[in-house]
């Protein structure tokens, strides 16, 4: 890489640090509105 | 006299009477047209005791300077646009009134614009004076700001319809409304800025003819739809 | 085909079928980033101008397409939302924007990572693209800022619409704005990326990278829009079914 190695190498970490940041968010949304729906239905669940 | 012309009128009066009501409004509340006017003046003030007096260095800045300040203080009053009557409930009546919405909407921001983008460039060549600005290129820069404050009164009708009954709107409108300014800034303060510096003036007030004419006949649509939203 | 859009339009097909959808855009999209980011690093030969720099095109372009495509699919989505009221549109408007507004970030850290070694500062106002691309990031962030400041979804959906579609319209004409503002500016002479007479073996990666990246904006998109469904659905009963069964949870 030479002397851009630094630029170069620095570029497509923060890419891949991006992406798993995109991805690790979309799951926590998703694991929690799913907790918190489950935790009302089965109040609601029980209360029937 | 077919049905269509007795129609016509009906469409004009309505629009007529909101454009006469906001402007006696604003002469009985000076306050109103005269506040952002004395922030206009005043952030104009603050730049040449924040860079220093050099009259070379004022004279290039002035132009983007008095163009920033003329697009912070029409934010300040488009805060305010549908604000009262929003709360004293006349807002309610133009939506169920039998004019078009997005007429009003139009006569909304024409009323806007003669309160407080007429006023602005009016006073623009008192503070071109105190920045050394020429003649000719004083009246470019009020030519620019014509045009540049009729689309801002337009585009921030949109913002101010979105954001009205929200509470911390200021800011909110500020945040949607800047960015979608950008182009008219651009093209207001580099044409101004290449006049001062002996090139031509077409392209950039072609460019601003054009947009305000593209803000006619996207945003009183716009502000209507965004109007009946916010209000429900 | 009308029938398979309006199933899919129903929240409770989109959120099983997008459960499937998912690794299928997903495999592809990490094949090619992996087969681009090989081919892009190792086998292409460095710019003769650029040195080695230019190998940043390939997550900067990327990027910087897809930041301005997730722009007009979500005025897209948020019109067919507006227009037809179709709530799965609106849900997909408010799962884009976040990702728009991460890819524009992304567009603009590798671009200004690019412009150290090749202009010797970090952020040049004379780049049209770059100055853009900001412009980008503030749209998406007033977009953000109106939803999140209506408590109301419903309400919420239909006026970050307007703004969207207002924005959409003044997209290009900020682009075309700064395009001529810094053509005026006499600014450091810029290396042109690439061009027409690109050699294949830094296209094709590039390509790849491209349509990599496409694929997998669509499987972070789908996993958005599904968390998104669920809770815009929460109180629906297929909802209830689906957790009493327990097998939404993937």
């Amino acid at each position: 890489m030479g002397p851009y190695g630094f630029y170069v190498w620095s570029c497509f970490a923060l890419t891949a640090i991006v992406l798993v940041i995109c991805e690790w968010r979309a799951r926590i949304r998703h694991r929690h509105v799913y907790r918190d729906i489950e935790v009302r239905v089965k109040a609601l669940g029980d209360t029937e | 006299m077919t049905s269509q012309d007795q129609a016509l009128p009906d469409l004009l009066s309505g629009p007529k009477a909101l454009i006469v009501r906001d402007a006696l409004l604003a002469l009985k509340r000076p306050g109103d047209v005269l506040n952002p006017l004395f922030f206009f003046a005043m952030v104009a003030a603050l730049f040449p005791l924040a860079v220093g007096p050099s009259e070379e260095q004022l004279q290039l800045i002035g132009p983007g300077v008095l163009w920033v300040a003329a697009l912070l203080a029409m934010l300040l009053s488009l805060n305010s646009l549908f604000l009262a009557d929003y709360e004293d409930g006349s807002l309610e009546q133009m939506l169920v009134s039998p004019v078009p919405l997005p007429a009003l909407a139009l006569a909304k921001s024409a009323a806007h614009w003669l309160s407080s983008g007429l006023p602005l460039v009016l006073v623009t060549p008192v503070i071109a004076m105190t920045y050394q600005i020429s003649l000719s290129v004083t009246g470019i820069l009020m030519l620019t700001l014509l045009l540049g404050t009729i689309s801002l009164s337009l585009l921030g009708s949109v913002g101010a319809a979105l954001t009205v009954g929200l509470h911390r709107g200021t800011a909110l409108l500020s945040l949607l409304i800047l960015p979608l300014a950008m182009p008219v800034l651009i093209f207001g303060a580099r044409t101004v800025s290449l006049v001062a510096a002996g090139d031509g003036v077409a392209g950039g007030l072609y460019f601003l003819g054009a947009y305000v004419f593209l803000m006619l006949s996207v945003a009183p649509f716009a502000t209507a739809t965004a109007l009946r939203i916010s209000n429900e | 085909m009308w029938k398979f859009v309006h199933k899919l339009a129903s929240p409770p097909h989109f959120y099983h079928i997008a459960a499937n959808l998912i690794s299928w855009f997903a495999m592809p999209g990490l094949l090619l980033i992996g087969y681009g980011t090989y081919a892009g690093l190792f086998v292409a030969p460095p710019d003769y101008q650029q040195g080695d720099a230019f190998r940043i095109i390939y997550v900067h372009v990327p990027a910087a397409y897809l930041s301005m495509m997730a722009y007009m699919a979500m005025a897209i989505s948020a019109g067919i939302g507006l227009i037809w009221r179709i709530k799965l549109a609106h849900a997909v408007a408010a799962a884009v924007a976040p990702l728009g507004a991460w890819f524009t970030f992304l567009a603009l850290a590798t671009g200004s990572i690019w412009g150290r070694p090749m202009w010797g500062t970090w952020w040049e106002w004379g780049d049209p693209r770059l100055t853009s691309e900001l412009v980008l990031l503030f749209l998406y962030f007033g977009y953000m800022a109106l939803r999140n400041a209506i408590d109301s979804t419903s309400k919420a959906d239909r006026a970050s619409a307007v703004l969207a579609l207002v924005g959409a319209v003044n997209v290009p004409i900020i682009h075309f704005s700064v395009e001529w503002w810094s053509s005026l500016h006499q600014g450091p002479t810029l290396v042109r990326q690439g061009g027409p007479a690109m050699d294949t073996a830094m296209l094709y990666p590039l390509l790849a990278m491209i349509l990599g990246f496409t694929f997998i904006f669509g499987a972070l998109l789908l996993r958005r829009v599904r968390a998104e469904v669920l809770y815009r659905e929460r109180r629906k009963r297929w909802v209830r079914d689906l957790i009493l069964s327990g097998k939404g949870k993937r």
